[in-house]
């Protein structure tokens, strides 16, 4: 039993015309196994909360805390985070030429495992793990990301969700870019991992169309760089019908 | 062969193929003070094949140069260690060249000739190890048909000199693949240059450099296309880490006005790792006729990508090892076109000991 505690966050990021703040005072919390859907209009901020947990250096934390079981989780570098069970699905996945995917995945693997994975057993879980998001097994020849379509890139990253085996997971719009039979695809790979391990999900979306596939078990709308209103599944029936524009005119 | 008996031509820095070089630290090779040593540092390593012949000969150059270490080399030495592959040959696997003893004392004025007949096929490995001070006269000849793969590796020790010219005379349909890699020496000069002689003709000049800490590696390609329907791809990749670590590419590709059909494009990429570091990248495309396939260039020069090195550490990949995979991947383009395990493997662990060592 994992827990993601998220009190008071605030954040803003350098531009050129100075600090702008993006979070106001972010509070919530994730447990294992439940599943939090954040949703708001564009510009909100929610992407900046996923980077932000993950520790990306463009973003300076201004006050709050993030603690995952008590430790504290912005005093670590992006690598302990991951170590202490982070994982970020990112909405734009990075290109990283000559690094092969098996190369990459193995690379994770050995440093969150802390010792390298025995070949054999590796080589079955990664193609057990490709297959299951139907990919084909070329893919893990290519370079991470390189010349991947949207989708492709998508499937990539729930991939290494399930063979990294956080124990909570950020995911920032997976749904976005996806048609109807690639995001049941990836989908399905989040409820894998959700059974299999327990997980607790932080899905960040716009849209609700990926919450008939993963189930949120609480719904918290996000605008202007904080939480406005939360509640059960129904939440996004709700936003549904009426759109953000309750939230925006506030 | 003339003897230069006096030092008129002397380079002084400011002409354009000198101006990067620091020529103090040539070691007197440029300007005739170097001593010349009794040396002939070039050994086969095993058995040749057959069709296969490796000996000393005089033989006249087969082009012309204006580089006047190139001229100083003649100068002084008619012998040249040549090695001959036979019309017809098909060498399976490849043919290894290395260096025996050098000295920082003195110079070797070396001449290599490698010369493949018509239709043969080979790869040939020059690895160029050794702290020594040596000035090279290097030329190929490729006669009708002839394909060779051509890989020289500067891994030499820190304070050797190396100046060089790499000349390909590329007959008809010929093809020639080079990989220069040059990891190693205090000040390192390269001249690949490509001259086609007949229609045809095929060639990748490839390569990948690591400069650290004071270290000058230059590598200043030239090809020239004097005739129809030939083909050149040029990609050399480069990292900087340290002070005062320099490097150079220049691309001179000439397109004279016969060349009608040439297909050429020059890429060179640069990464520097660290500040206090300088590369130096000029592509120069002169072109004397518009009715080619295609000619361009490219030129980059940037640092660590922060989004490529936060993804590989939001997967639990540190910092340090996030660099290293990084900087493979960046050379693994050109490393993985050496084909030979062993020389892969080995320079991917310079590349992580230089790394390292530079405390990128």
């Amino acid at each position: 039993m994992s827990t993601l505690e998220i009190r008071n966050l605030q954040v803003s990021v350098n531009t050129e015309a100075g600090a702008v703040d993006i979070l106001k005072g972010v509070d919530l919390t994730i447990n294992s196994g439940e599943t939090h859907a954040i949703m708001g209009p564009n510009g909100s901020g929610k992407s900046t909360l996923a980077y932000s947990i993950a520790g990306h250096p463009k973003y300076t934390i201004v006050g709050g805390s993030v603690t995952l079981d008590g430790a504290d989780v912005l005093e670590m570098t992006v690598d302990e985070r991951a170590k202490a069970g982070l994982f970020l699905a990112m909405q734009y996945p990075v290109e990283v030429p000559g690094v092969s995917v098996s190369n990459f995945l193995r690379t994770a693997a050995t440093a969150l495992r802390g010792e390298a994975p025995k070949l054999r057993t590796w080589v079955a879980e990664v193609k057990e793990a490709m297959e299951a998001l139907n990919m084909d097994p070329a893919f893990a020849t290519r370079n991470v990301n390189e010349g991947f379509s949207g989708g492709e890139k998508k499937r990539h990253e729930i991939m290494q969700l399930e063979l990294l085996r956080p124990k909570i997971a950020i995911l920032d719009e997976t749904d976005s870019g996806l048609d109807v039979d690639a995001l049941r695809i990836v989908s399905e790979g989040v409820n894998r991992a959700k059974e299999n391990n327990n997980l607790g999900v932080l899905l960040i979306t716009h849209y609700t169309r990926i919450l008939k596939y993963i189930k949120p078990d609480f719904v918290h709308v996000f605008a202007n760089g904080h939480i406005v209103e939360e509640g059960g599944p129904d939440l996004a029936d709700k936003l549904e019908a009426n759109g953000y524009a309750d939230y925006v005119r506030k | 062969m003339t003897v230069l008996t006096t030092n008129y031509l002397t380079p002084t820095g400011r002409e354009e193929a000198w101006r990067f070089t620091p020529l103090k630290r040539l070691r007197g090779l440029h300007d005739g003070t170097a001593v010349i040593g009794d040396r002939h540092s070039l050994l086969t390593q095993g058995q040749l094949p057959a069709g296969v012949s490796f000996q000393r000969e005089s033989l006249t150059p087969l082009a012309s140069s204006d580089d006047i270490i190139v001229e100083r080399i003649r100068g002084a030495q008619s012998d040249v260690a040549h090695l001959s592959i036979a019309s017809n040959t098909e060498v399976d696997g490849p043919i290894f060249l290395g260096r025996g003893e050098g000295a920082l004392d003195s110079a070797e004025f070396s001449r290599v000739r490698i010369s493949l007949g018509t239709h043969a096929v080979a790869t040939v490995v020059i690895e160029n190890t050794g702290d020594t001070v040596l000035a090279e006269d290097l030329e190929i000849s490729l006669a009708p048909g002839a394909s060779l793969k051509f890989i020289t590796l500067q891994e030499f020790d820190s304070a050797a000199v190396y100046t060089a010219r790499h000349h390909a005379v590329v007959d008809k349909d010929a093809t020639f693949k080079s990989i220069t890699v040059t990891v190693g020496g205090d000040v390192v000069r390269i001249l690949p240059t490509v001259e086609f002689v007949a229609p045809g003709g095929s060639v990748e000049l490839l390569g990948v450099y690591f400069a650290t800490t004071g270290q000058f590696f230059e590598h200043r390609m030239h090809v020239d296309h004097a005739v129809p329907n030939a083909k050149s791809r040029v990609n050399f990749k480069g990292a900087l880490a340290g002070r005062d670590a320099h490097t150079v590419w220049i691309g001179d590709v000439l397109i004279r006005a016969v060349a009608e059909g040439t297909d050429t494009y020059e890429l060179n990429r640069n990464l520097l790792l660290s500040d206090g570091a300088r590369a130096d990248s000029v592509p120069n495309l002169e072109i004397e006729t518009g009715e080619i396939v295609g000619a361009g260039h490219a030129s980059t020069t940037g640092r660590f990508d922060d989004e490529q090195l936060f993804y590989l550490m939001s997967r639990g990949i540190t910092l340090e090892n996030a660099r290293r995979l990084v900087v493979r991947g960046f050379f693994n383009e050109i490393v993985n076109e050496i084909a030979v395990e062993s020389i892969q493997e080995r320079l991917m662990s310079r590349i992580d000991a230089e790394l390292e060592r530079a405390g990128a």
